[in-house]
């Protein structure tokens, strides 16, 4: 029988998956924003898992709105490496210090 | 039966996640994302919802890999030379995701849930008489109707955001000028001049 700690287990290695590939790609921002990705995506899990087993519809909704929110950050984030690129000729984040941050 | 798809979609799941971060191409990245998407959205069609699992393949297979997979091909990036020196971040970032994942585990070992609420063994699926989008959708444009026409808003500014952003004006190509096409007049352009017998016309 799957419960819903399976759900949850799942949902949380996937989240540590994205975190790590985060540190593991501290130069590749492209990979970055999927390591991202993969965590956006545990939390949809987590809700989707939750409003199954509480009987409830609000987890699904809420889920969408993360969707949406993702969507959103991908473009831009996507948008803001494209004219790095542009500007700098390398999408290696470590050596971005055009604002002299 | 459920039990071997739920372990089916888990494993490829944690697989895919493992190879989005570990791959060398960032294009096979991309598509064990995909692959990871897929599969995510296998375990939301076990878990009921079947909504969100086609939004998922639509939305971020179709549109947000696809956008990943156009940057990675049409920039000319040298991944060789990012990847160097990524293994001496191995230590940091074991041990921060290990902090995370003793974290979540004695969390996930210790909740109960608040009194009121109630966590029930199986799943049961929307009310009688309504399908699983009824049944979002009977809750996304009455109770959520609000937060609903932020997340359009959301998306309308992340779609300038991104067009603002990357538009550039490029210089040294011709591109139509319609005001300037409407202001031209006759008189501007045409010229009428008189021929002579074997002369030409100075223009």
């Amino acid at each position: 029988m799957i419960g819903l700690s399976h759900y949850l287990a799942v949902s949380a290695a996937l989240f540590v998956l994205g975190v790590f590939g985060i540190f593991l790609n501290r130069r590749n921002i492209i990979i970055m924003l999927m390591a991202l990705e993969l965590i956006l995506l545990s939390v949809n899990i987590n809700l989707v898992a939750f409003s199954a087993f509480l009987h409830q519809v609000h987890g699904q909704i809420f889920a969408m709105f993360v969707l949406t929110v993702a969507a959103g950050e991908a473009a831009i984030g996507l948008a803001i490496l494209v004219i790095h690129f542009r500007n700098r000729g390398t999408v290696a984040v470590d050596q971005a210090d055009l604002m002299k941050g | 039966m459920a039990a071997f798809a739920f372990y089916l979609f888990a494993g490829l799941l944690l697989l895919s996640g493992l190879m989005v971060i570990t791959a060398r191409n960032p294009v096979h990245s991309v598509l064990w994302l995909i692959l990871a998407f897929f599969n995510a959205a296998g375990l939301f069609i076990l878990l009921g919802a079947e909504f969100l699992a086609m939004l998922l393949v639509i939305v971020y297979v179709g549109a947000v890999a696809v956008l990943f997979l156009f940057v990675v091909m049409m920039l000319d990036i040298d991944f060789k030379a990012l990847q160097r020196g990524a293994l001496q971040n191995l230590p940091l970032g074991l041990l921060v995701s290990g902090v995370i994942l003793a974290e979540v585990l004695l969390v996930a070992s210790g909740w109960t849930a608040a009194p009121g609420v109630i966590v029930h063994e199986a799943l049961a699926g929307p009310p009688p008489g309504m399908t699983n989008t009824q049944w979002i959708g009977s809750q996304l444009y009455t109770r959520y109707f609000f937060v609903f026409s932020m997340s359009g808003l959301i998306l309308l500014a992340a779609m300038v955001g991104a067009i603002v952003l990357t538009h550039r004006r490029r210089v040294g190509i011709r591109k139509q000028n319609i005001a300037a096409q409407n202001a031209r007049t006759p008189g501007g352009t045409v010229a009428v001049g008189k021929a002579g017998l074997g002369q030409g016309v100075e223009l």
